[in-house]
């Protein structure tokens, strides 16, 4: 039986709605655990979730990144269990370093939470290896730092060894800058490490992921709990 | 062992714009008549007080501090320490 652990910081929400996700609509075994109780044994694979870890105090997940769940966190990543990051969860993963880049506030500087489109550019990770190259997804965003950023140097190196899995497009698919919710480099949406095996994206999978609650009717957000499961089944 | 203040002072790096900096400077301060103002950064600002022996010591320990625990982040921002007696 699959594992997997949901980790909750203070102020993390969607949390739940991820639970609930991998419990009632996958059948996966999924566990809510406190920061400070999580460790690495025992799980198959770890969701961060989104919201507003310590109430995103001197920046989006800076604090939460320095708890001491990271450090198991990071074990996971080393062993290549599939690690999720959403929104927040996103945001904590860059702070910690384990994915690189930053994600600075919004270029409006507003709260953005809204349906958006979004392609995937790599079908080769943990999360997309159920996605078609190039399949376009309709999926929610609810941030305000979002904005991805990196120097050149690093984003020709993102884009050499494929770690831009998911970018805003319109419904067609062109990343073109009117589709671009928050002002980040590249229409990125969302980064995997090389190796795969975790992801960080800005849109919330988890409220797209039962057609009851999306407005397309679609349940795009599931494929990636779909198959962060049967990767770690095979 | 003394008591400094300490100020450190985070913005973005020129190439990650400061679109909060951008706005204050083109639709409050130029609309105002202040066209002498070129440009116009935001950023974060921290005033700490640190126990050290010498004003170095405490702004070794603050450039530690940041590094170590990430009080910015190197990708986008830069940052700048002033130990005040």
């Amino acid at each position: 039986m699959v594992r997997i652990a949901v980790i909750r910081f203070p102020g993390s929400n969607c949390d739940l709605d991820v639970v609930h996700v991998l419990k009632n609509v996958l059948g996966v075994e999924a566990s809510l655990v406190w920061h400070k109780e999580f460790k690495a044994l025992g799980y198959d694979g770890v969701v961060l979730p989104g919201g507003f870890s310590y109430g995103d105090y001197l920046r989006s997940g800076a604090i939460a990144a320095r708890s001491p769940a990271l450090e198991h966190v990071k074990v996971m990543v080393d062993n290549g269990l599939p690690v999720l990051g959403i929104c927040n969860g996103f945001q904590i993963l860059v702070e910690a370093g384990i994915l690189p880049g930053a994600l600075l506030p919004n270029e409006n500087l507003k709260f953005i939470c809204k349906w958006v489109y979004i392609r995937c550019d790599n079908g080769w990770t943990a999360f997309t290896w159920g996605i078609p190259e190039g399949k376009v997804l309709y999926i929610p965003i609810a941030h305000k730092e979002g904005r991805y950023f990196s120097d050149e140097a690093e984003l020709e190196r993102l884009s050499r060894k494929r770690m831009i899995v998911f970018r805003y497009t319109d419904q067609k698919g062109e990343a073109v800058p009117e589709a671009n919710p928050n002002g980040s480099i590249r229409n990125i949406a969302g980064i995997c490490n090389e190796k795969g095996n975790v992801l960080g994206l800005m849109p919330h999978p988890e409220r797209a992921s039962e057609e009851l609650l999306s407005p397309s009717g679609s349940a795009d957000g599931l494929l990636l709990f779909k198959s962060m499961a049967e990767y770690v089944k095979r | 062992m003394k008591a400094y203040t300490v100020e450190i002072v985070i913005e973005n790096k020129p190439a990650a714009r400061d679109p909060e900096g951008e706005t204050i400077h083109r639709d409050l301060i130029l609309k105002g008549g202040y066209v002498n103002v070129k440009a116009v950064r935001t950023g974060k600002y921290l005033r700490m007080t640190i126990e050290a022996n010498s004003p170095w010591e405490a702004e070794r320990l603050a450039f530690e501090m940041c590094n170590s625990l990430r009080i910015y982040n190197p990708v986008a921002h830069v940052y700048r320490i002033k130990v005040l007696e």
